[in-house]
């Protein structure tokens, strides 16, 4: 086990420092410059680069940024004066965090217990009924269903606060919207597994025993059913971050993802940069400790590796 | 009960009847079921497959629309119609039209272009290069199929999402970029299936077979290899082509992927939002499309994996 | 004669599947004797494993289905019970040991909690008990080290462990019944011999009666003191195993046997295959199953089923040749010169390599 999660972690750093230079190299790539204002004097714009350090060698900016990174320093605005990555992330962080935790927490239990009850009752009007809200779920995009529930939910009807992340009630519409997607391919993925484990030759087994249906389904169905949904909770995470992009947007809730998008549409490269290093990190840390979890689910891996 | 059968035979049971007639297996061993080839059988098995005959209809009806419906229509996409603003469902225009006045009917069909070719086109360049790659990897192995699994892995540690921003932002928008950056992160996916799968299928007898007769190793591939792994790649293909849709509608919501005035349905349903509370028709008629084609494709690909399951064949 | 503790009579069943009802098991009756080893044998997809888990009503249903009959135990039909009633059966009262000991046990459950499951529920049995329980079964079945297996998981043993653990599963309950189904079929031959040594020690040991599917005749030969031999989900032939190799009386049975090497088969002889494939049980013959594959067969083969008919005492077989109009023909059995033996052939005499 011990050397599965050091060759876990191994990878995962790997995989930053890569993303880091390319994250790098992309952004010296774009078109377009921050000082692009037709205004500003050809002095103020040399002043400026000197100031962010653009006139320097490319390899030297490369090392002055990593250098930052190590430090915990993401960078800071071209466009705001004052404004720095970490600021900003300090600042939005909780908001994305709590949105996000409450939209995967709602959306795996919800997801699993429609997977559960849908294979349970297999073929009938039950399953079909949870067969149809997940091939719907899995067909909207998220934008859509966020849209559709601050209308109806927040503006036609009045029930919840439309926009905004003040306390309780505001909560609800933008996890049900972030989740609701999850939700369903969880539900999916749930029900295929279970009623592909209840094929298998140990659920006979456990029936042979004489232990009680909920025994078996429990300790024999579920307990094996629910590999499949742990391997995807990496790019469930990843989903869900995405999510939040959009579903901050329509509610106006001050997360991250509203403030990254913000930052792509002014071409603030090193807003983009550091946020983007900051999700990359955040997604590549968050799949590792999946990784690794599921080595501790999965008896077959703890002990092979 | 038993009595009484032996009764009933007792009566019919006659000497004659016991003359030698030796064993049948030739006219036993004769195929009862018409033989089919691989396709035929796949093409009657997705047509008893209600959803997934449905989920074809959808797709053929919206592909027709969108070549030829723009062509027929009396408006341009462009077309801004300052007398005819944010009109909702009418013989003049039949899906309303939007809040600059453009007709949405032409400009969902003009948008269905977008959607679509991006999706076929970036998952089916996904899958070619996946499919080579990965079919190379698998069958040679060695430093090859090493190098190719780290870079796979990484590629994999890498949110998608976010290199498909950082392209879009250093390209800027249009059908074009969308396509490189989903091609640049999505090959990966198409890439490590196919490996594993031929991992699986150079292992089995009848490729072993093929080798111990000594076909060449690519007319290996290309006999034993890749028509066994068609049905998955057909499938995975169906899969993927929604997932391309959905991101391009979700980077062109957040303003990467489309610019206006040009419309993909990403984009109208980002206009859509916008002004979901003067027009909402705006908002739900794209969103319709979006998701009924999502739809469309995914009971299709469901459809697919169970027609060419090679576990299901010749159960019907 | 000994105690019947288990009857089946005139069982069918069925299952449903898109291509229409298949008939796996077809009006079949036998009877299971206190202490007796009864072999059942007969090419895949006969209906033997069918017909067995039926015993313990291990089909799943639906899709499958009895379509008649009925299944005594205990002066109490099977058929008939509730999930309750079946639940006090299972594991305490009959035992089951499943083919493929790869696949039949949980990987994600420790062995030792797959193995003392059995009492969780069951009053009788507290959980220290049931964990020496486990400890003791393990060490039966010649697990070394038990208590470090206990607590291990199934992916940590090898394949002839994983069957030691699923004979332990079954043994665990002390139950008077142990259906064994192909229990060594995917294991390595010697290994296969130390699981049946076991079988049968226990066998003697307990006074167990055991169910024993197979569709090698040397492990029949070896083992079984009765044998059933099926065909196309019919009990085509039944008796003591010294009648079935020595008597028989079905062309099926003798088909079989004619199959197998033995040692004293010469180079020069060929081995005799049964030619073409078992009936599609989709739609089943009217007549005998295998009266298209018989070299015997008559007009009245294809017409209608024959009956059980006696042949000796205990001896039984379903063949139109035993009726009094059919030509007289022998059948050919092991070589008589086996007789001075006495007993049956030994494992050496029937090698078990040959897989029908």
């Amino acid at each position: 086990m011990g050397k599965y999660i050091a060759k876990r972690i191994g990878i995962s750093l790997l995989t930053v420092l890569v993303l880091v230079t390319v994250v790098f190299i992309l952004v010296r790539l774009m078109p377009g410059d921050p000082f692009s204002d037709p205004k500003m004097t050809p002095t103020v714009k040399e002043n400026l680069n000197a100031y962010y350090g653009l006139d320097k060698p490319v390899l030297q900016q490369y090392t002055t940024f990593l250098g930052n990174l190590i430090r915990g320093n993401f960078g800071y605005s071209m466009k705001y004066q004052n404004q720095t990555v970490n600021n900003l992330l300090r600042q939005s962080f909780p908001y994305s965090l709590d949105l996000g935790i409450r939209a995967l927490v709602l959306s795996l239990s919800l997801g699993l217990v429609f997977g559960i009850v849908s294979a349970r009752n297999r073929g009938n009007k039950i399953d079909l009924f949870f067969v149809i809200v997940a091939v719907i779920g899995t067909s909207v995009p998220d934008f859509i269903v966020g849209a559709i529930l601050q209308y109806f939910f927040a503006v036609k009807w009045g029930l919840f606060p439309i926009a905004q992340y003040k306390g309780l009630a505001h909560t609800i519409l933008p996890s049900i919207g972030l989740g609701f997607y999850t939700m369903a391919s969880v539900s999916r993925i749930m029900r295929a597994s279970m009623l592909e484990v209840v094929q298998q030759d140990y659920i006979k087994t456990a029936r042979s025993k004489g232990i009680s249906n909920f025994r078996i389904t429990w300790k024999h169905q579920i307990r094996n059913a629910i590999m499949p949904v742990v391997t995807v909770l990496g790019p469930t995470v990843a989903s869900v971050l995405t999510g939040t992009f959009v579903i901050e947007s329509i509610f106006a809730i001050p997360g991250m993802g509203k403030y990254y998008v913000e930052s792509v549409q002014n071409l603030d490269y090193s807003m983009i940069l550091g946020q983007t290093v900051f999700y990359g990190i955040f997604l590549v840390f968050a799949n590792m400790i999946v990784d690794i979890a599921y080595g501790f689910v999965d008896p077959r891996i703890r002990i092979a590796k | 009960m038993a009595t009484k059968k032996i009764e009933s035979q007792e009566k019919v049971i006659t000497a004659d009847l016991f003359r030698t007639v030796g064993k049948s297996v030739e006219e036993m061993e004769a195929i009862s079921r018409p033989s089919l080839t691989f396709w035929q059988e796949a093409w009657l098995r997705i047509r008893k497959d209600k959803a997934a005959f449905i989920g074809l209809i959808i797709l053929t009806v919206y592909v027709i629309l969108a070549i030829f419906a723009p062509m027929v229509s009396r408006y341009e996409f462009d077309q801004q119609d300052a007398y005819a603003m944010k009109q909702s469902f009418s013989a003049e225009h039949w899906f309303g039209t939007d809040s600059l006045g453009r007709d949405l009917w032409v400009r969902i069909w003009v948008g269905a272009r977008v959607s679509l070719s991006i999706g076929f086109i970036a998952a089916f360049i996904n899958s070619v290069i996946g499919t080579i790659l990965g079919g190379f990897s698998g069958y040679i192995g060695g430093k090859f199929d090493m190098i190719l699994m780290r870079i796979i892995d990484i590629i994999y540690g890498i949110p998608a999402l976010i290199v498909n921003i950082l392209v879009m932002v250093v390209l800027g928008p249009g059908i074009k970029s969308l396509i490189i950056a989903m091609v640049i992160t999505g090959w990966a996916g198409a890439c490590r299936f196919t490996r594993g799968e031929v991992y699986r299928l150079k292992e089995q007898e009848f490729v072993l077979a093929a080798r111990v007769l000594g076909e060449s190793t690519f007319m290996i591939i290309v006999r034993e290899i890749i028509p066994n792994l068609m049905g998955l790649i057909i499938t995975n293909l169906a899969m993927a082509i929604p997932a391309a849709i959905f991101r391009e509608a979700f980077l062109s919501y957040i303003g990467l992927g489309i610019a206006p005035p040009n419309a993909s349905w990403g984009v109208l349903a980002k206009e859509g939002t916008a002004m979901i509370r003067l027009c909402p028709h705006m908002l739900y008629v794209p969103a319709f499309f979006i998701c009924t084609t999502v739809l469309a494709f995914n009971l299709l690909g469901n459809g697919l994996r169970d027609a060419f399951d090679p576990r299901m064949r010749g159960t019907d | 004669m000994p105690e019947v503790i288990l009857e089946v009579k005139n069982l069918e069943f069925s299952f449903r599947t898109y291509g229409g009802v298949v008939k796996a098991v077809r009006d079949i009756s036998f009877e299971v004797r206190k202490g007796e080893l009864l072999g059942i044998v007969g090419e895949s997809g006969c209906g033997k494993s069918v017909s067995v888990q039926c015993i313990l009503r291990l089909n799943p249903e639906p899709p499958g289905f009895f379509e008649g009959g009925e299944i005594l135990y205990e002066g109490k039909d099977i058929v008939k019970m509730s999930n309750r009633e079946l639940r006090k059966i299972r594991g305490v009262e009959i035992g089951f040991i499943f083919q493929d000991p790869m696949t039949s046990l949980n990987p994600t459950m420790r062995v030792g909690k797959q193995i003392e499951e059995i009492f969780v529920g069951r009053k009788e049995v507290s959980r220290a008990e049931a964990k020496e329980r486990a400890l003791e079964i393990l060490k039966l079945v010649g697990i070394n080290e038990p208590e470090r297996r206990y607590r291990q998981y199934p992916h940590e043993l090898s394949g002839g462990m994983k069957q030691r653990v699923m004979i332990a599963i079954a043994l665990v309950g002390q139950p008077g019944i142990i259906i064994a189904d192909e229990p060594t079929t995917s294991l390595d031959v010697t290994i296969e011999a130390q699981i049946l040594d076991i079988l049968k020690e226990l066998q003697e040991k307990f006074m167990t009666s055991i169910i024993l599917i197979t569709h090698d005749l040397g492990v029949v030969a070896k083992m079984c003191d009765r044998v059933l031999v099926m065909y196309g989900g019919k009990i085509v032939e039944e008796g003591p195993v010294n009648a079935i190799f020595y008597e028989t009386a079905h062309p099926y049975t003798s088909g079989l046997i004619q199959s197998i090497a033995t040692l004293d088969t010469s180079r020069d002889e060929e081995l005799v295959p049964i030619e073409g494939t078992p009936p599609d049980l989709f739609s089943p013959p009217a007549g005998c199953p295998f009266a298209a594959r018989c070299e015997y067969a008559m007009e009245i083969c294809g017409m209608m089923m024959p009956d059980r008919t006696q042949v000796t005492p205990e001896h039984y077989s379903a063949c139109w040749l035993l009726h009094e109009y059919a030509p007289d023909v022998k059948l050919p059995a092991v070589a008589r010169t086996m007789e001075t033996d006495e007993e049956a052939p030994s494992p050496e005499q029937v090698e078990m390599e040959e897989r029908i």
